[in-house]
Formats: structure tokens, C-alpha cells, sequence
């Protein structure tokens, strides 16, 4: 009969149009290293241009050090710098996680009850509006100089981007997804859990980029606020003591442990998000 | 498959009744004094202008809307009651698919919603991956939707909705987004689901062609607000193919829609 004849011929020629889309993500990989060695190249260039000036100049090493003496500190002063590193670390990462979780949380909360969005929203966006480094000594007269305020801080800012962008996503089905859900005759929590929960992902993880920059901002400001330790205070020692090429240093760190964890976000978006 | 035809159209079995059923959002009347019986096993095309209610009607049908007045029966059970037993499923004119999970694991939601409330979900007679396979998927049940063309979503949309071998199978422009070819491919791919499954079908589409070749009654509606104008049966030779497009009978019917559809 014509009508079941017609049929594997049609898939058949649809299926060829995928073999193609997995050999063009192949050729994407190559194109996208040799895009990386443009940009590369061009910070080269600019230490270069950057180490050739300070010297020609006679520029003093407390003023602007060359890139080869922050590199002699970033050597010798290594354990040094790694001793500040790790409490920097261990407040970013703890503020990371405390202030994504309360976002999250309290996203879920918006979403299911409009009362609970209406009367916290425009409070969260207040605090919002406070810069960070008004409301760091604030912090910490009310928590002291342990861990807490610290945390708090870091925390503190990672939360609004993470809060707008988690209520957006959990709110991103489409009106036709939520009509199938009720034609499955769904409960809430499984339109939770099997539909706005995986929905949101995307959105969550855009934020979570920010947030993985931002905290490490909130953990050196809390520590420029009477810390003796961590890459904050590092920072502060050495500006007060013209000690500029291990400033330079501490700044690098500062932004290495950034990089450190927006790639650890990165890569796990890539395992989490397969769509 | 030989295409004959197993449902058993005999006329009297009623898959869904409307009685004298109206819509209202608010003080507009999407649908008013609709009154229809729908033979278990027939395959009905809803035709009309933009705006007479097509779509309304489905969702009245589905327990998506409720009626302002009137009654509406599936199987001789409130629409509730046939939602919860799942006796008939929903194809959107976009797939919805879940992006994050593949087509084996799309056409398996429908077992897995509604296990919280208790519900005693049916499983039809074929798997899911044998339901893949129906609709022409065999090999592709782990791709994930955004490896797939257009048509292929709407044949696992498809598929989704046949998993609980649901009695009645309520279509919203189904096709409607996809190109000529890939419409007629389906096209014929549905009729043979139909002629195999038996199952009812309501089907809404904007293409009068589509809706001749598919249907064995159309329903004309008017708007404004909607109403029935009427029922055309189609009586062309069974199973049907795209070259009966071709024959005089069904440009006859063709062109009666049109002048049919030109005065609502």
C-alpha cells in the first residue's frame, strides 16, 4: 500500500540532516582554539609594551612595578600569598553558597505565594541599592570580626542577580507546558519538580556566572574591614607599606581565584545544562 | 497494516457530547450554544476564521476552560473524570517538548505526572519506545528535542499523547508551523495511527485542503461569537492518500468550504 510505503523514505531523510549537525560541533571545537590564541597573543603583547615602558620611563617600582617584579613575588613570596589565599577562598565560597541558597529559596517562596513577592521584593531590591561597601562595617559591628560578617558580606552580594534571575526562570514555562501539565492532571510539586525546576536552570546558572565574581568582591571587602588575614588584608598591608609589586601580586591572585570559580560554574553548567 | 478500518464508527458509540455548552472570558462569549456528538472512533476537522473558538472548544473539551453553561461528556463521563482517568490526550500546535529530556524520555512524562494525586495511570498496549517506533522514530528515542527537526518534535509530541491509549485525541493545528512536505508526511502518518488505534479524533486546522483529506466530518464554526454553522461529511474512499487532492470530489468539497468559510 502507497500510504506505509511513503514512510521510512521520509525519516530516512531526515535523519541524514543530523549526521551533519554532529560533524559541524566536531569543526566548532578547532575554530573555537584557534580563536583563544587571538586574544592570548594580544596580552602578550601588552605585558611587553607594559614592561618596555616602565623601564624607558625609569618609572619607580612603588608607583607601577614592571610585570617581572610582581612575577619575582608572585615566586618568592608564593607561600605567603597562598596563606592569605585560602581564608579569601573559604569566606568566597561559603558567601557564594549562603547567599545563592537564600536566593533560591526565597525565589521558590515568591513563586508560590505573590503575597510573600509583593511584600519582600521591593525590600530585597532596597538592600540591593546599598553599595557593599556601606553596609560591610555595618556588618561587621553587628557580627564582629569572625567569619560570619564576612560571609554575610560576600553573600550579601550574590543574592539580588541570583533572586531576580531564579523567580524569572521558575516563572519561564510556557502557558502551553503548564496546559499539558494539567491535562496530566500534574500536582504542584511535581510541576515543581519535573517542569519549573529544570526550566530555570539556565537562568539560575547565568546568575550563578555573576555570582561566582561578585563573591570573591564581597570576600576582599570584608576583609579590608579590620581582617589580619586573607587576600583583602593582604592588599591593604601592602598599599600602606609601598610594597606595590606584592600588591600587584595579591591582585592577581584575587582575580585568579574569580577565574578559579566562574570556571568552576562554567564547566558545571555544561555538565547540568545539556540543552 | 491493510488500513482498514478498525474503529468502530457503527454511529452510535459517542466519544464526547456537547449540550447546548457556551464559554464566556468574562462578558465575552467565545463559544455559545454549542451542541455536537462525536462518534467514538470518528475523525472530525474543525474549521473556521480566526477567532470563532476553535481552539476554545478543545480547551472546553479538555477541561482547560469550563462551561459558563451546557454540559460536556466524554464517554459518558464529566470532562474532570475523563481527564483523570486519562481518556484523551492533547497535541499543541507547538510540540512542548521538555528541552532536558530526550524523546524517550518526553513520550514517558505522561506515566510519570499525576502519580502524587494517587491517579491509576493507564499504560497503553505499546511501550513508549514501540510508540517511537509508530511514528516513524525507531533509533532516535535518546536524541534530545533540539537535535530534531519540526516534524520529528510533533511526532514525538504524538507519541506522548498516545501513551496511556487515551479514546479520544484532541489536536490544536498540529502542523500548522511545519512546511508542505513534512505536513503531508504526517498527515498520512495520522489517518494510519487513526486506522490502527481506533481512537477519536478532533482535529483543528486553518487549511481547508487539510481538513477535507483528514476528515470524515468537518465542523464549520462561524464567529463572533462562535457558534456550530454546520457539519460537512466528507465522503471520499477509504484509506485516504494526497492524490485523492487531485480528484474532482474533493476540489467539490474544497470549494464548497471556502464559499462556505467566505460567509461566516
Amino acid at each position: 500500500m502507497a500510504v506505509t510505503e511513503s514512510l521510512p523514505d521520509a525519516s530516512a531523510a531526515e535523519t541524514e540532516t543530523e549526521v551533519e549537525i554532529e560533524s559541524r560541533t566536531a569543526s566548532l571545537l578547532t575554530s573555537r582554539l584557534s580563536n583563544a590564541a587571538l586574544p592570548v597573543g594580544t596580552a602578550i603583547v601588552l605585558l611587553m609594551i607594559w614592561q618596555i615602558g616602565v623601564r624607558f620611563f625609569e618609572v619607580p617600582t612603588y608607583i607601577a612595578p614592571a610585570p617581572t617584579d610582581v612575577g619575582a613575588v608572585l615566586r618568592d613570596e608564593f607561600p605567603l600569598l597562598m596563606r592569605n589565599f585560602w581564608p579569601t577562598f573559604t569566606v568566597s565560597i561559603v558567601g557564594f553558597l549562603a547567599g545563592n541558597i537564600a536566593a533560591i529559596l526565597i525565589a521558590v517562596a515568591f513563586v508560590h505565594s505573590r503575597m510573600a513577592e509583593r511584600a519582600f521584593f521591593p525590600i530585597a531590591v532596597f538592600i540591593n541599592t546599598i553599595p557593599i561597601l556601606a553596609v560591610a562595617p555595618i556588618l561587621v559591628l553587628i557580627f564582629g570580626p569572625g567569619l560570619i560578617a564576612k560571609v554575610v558580606i560576600a553573600g550579601l552580594i550574590c543574592f539580588f542577580p541570583t533572586l531576580v534571575n531564579m523567580v524569572r526562570g521558575l516563572q519561564s514555562v510556557s502557558p502551553q507546558t503548564l496546559e499539558l501539565a494539567r491535562i496530566l492532571s500534574a500536582s504542584k510539586s511535581e510541576v515543581f519538580w519535573k517542569i519549573r525546576l529544570p526550566s530555570s536552570l539556565p537562568f539560575l546558572f547565568s546568575a550563578l556566572k555573576i555570582a561566582a565574581t561578585t563573591c570573591v568582591i564581597g570576600a576582599i571587602v570584608s576583609e579590608w574591614i579590620g581582617a589580619d588575614v586573607g587576600l583583602g588584608a593582604l592588599i591593604i598591608d601592602s598599599t600602606f607599606n609601598y610594597r606595590s609589586p606584592l600588591l600587584y601580586a595579591t591582585v592577581f591572585m584575587s582575580s585568579g581565584l574569580s577565574v578559579l570559580l566562574f570556571a568552576s560554574v562554567t564547566i558545571t553548567e555544561k555538565l547540568v545544562v545539556r540543552w | 497494516m491493510d488500513g482498514a478500518p478498525h474503529n468502530q464508527a457503527g454511529g452510535r458509540d459517542i466519544a464526547a457530547s456537547l449540550s447546548n455548552a457556551s464559554v464566556k472570558f468574562g462578558t465575552f462569549t467565545a463559544l455559545s450554544e454549542i451542541s455536537l456528538e462525536i462518534g467514538a472512533g470518528e475523525f472530525w476537522t474543525i474549521l473556521g476564521p480566526s477567532g470563532c473558538g476553535k481552539s476554545t472548544m478543545l480547551r472546553l473539551v479538555s477541561d482547560l476552560v469550563p462551561p459558563a453553561i451546557g454540559a460536556v461528556e466524554i464517554l459518558g463521563k464529566t470532562t474532570e473524570q475523563a481527564r483523570l482517568a486519562r481518556e484523551f490526550a492533547f497535541v499543541f500546535q507547538d510540540a512542548t517538548l521538555l528541552p532536558w529530556r530526550s524523546a524517550l524520555k518526553n513520550v514517558e512524562l505522561p506515566l510519570e505526572m499525576g502519580r502524587k494525586r494517587g491517579l491509576a495511570i493507564p499504560r497503553g498496549d505499546r511501550t513508549p519506545l514501540e510508540l517511537l517506533e509508530l511514528v516513524g522514530l525507531k533509533g532516535r528515542e535518546d536524541a534530545m528535542p533540539h537535535e530534531l527537526s519540526g516534524g520529528m518534535r510533533q511526532r514525538v509530541a504524538i507519541a506522548r499523547a498516545l501513551v496511556c491509549q487515551p479514546k479520544l485525541l484532541l489536536m490544536d493545528e498540529p502542523f500548522g508551523a511545519l512546511d508542505e512536505m513534512t505536513r503531508d508526511r504526517l498527515n498520512m502518518q495520522l489517518l494510519e495511527i487513526w486506522r490502527e488505534t481506533g481512537v477519536t479524533c478532533l482535529f483543528v486546522t486553518h487549511s481547508i485542503p487539510e481538513a477535507v483529506l483528514l476528515g470524515q466530518k468537518v465542523l464549520m464554526l462561524r464567529a463572533h461569537p462562535g457558534r456550530v454553522k454546520e457539519v460537512v461529511e466528507i465522503d471520499l474512499p477509504e484509506p485516504r492518500h494526497v492524490e485523492l487532492r487531485e480528484t474532482p470530489e474533493f476540489n467539490r468539497y474544497s470549494s464548497y468550504l471556502r464559499k462556505s468559510l467566505e460567509d461566516c
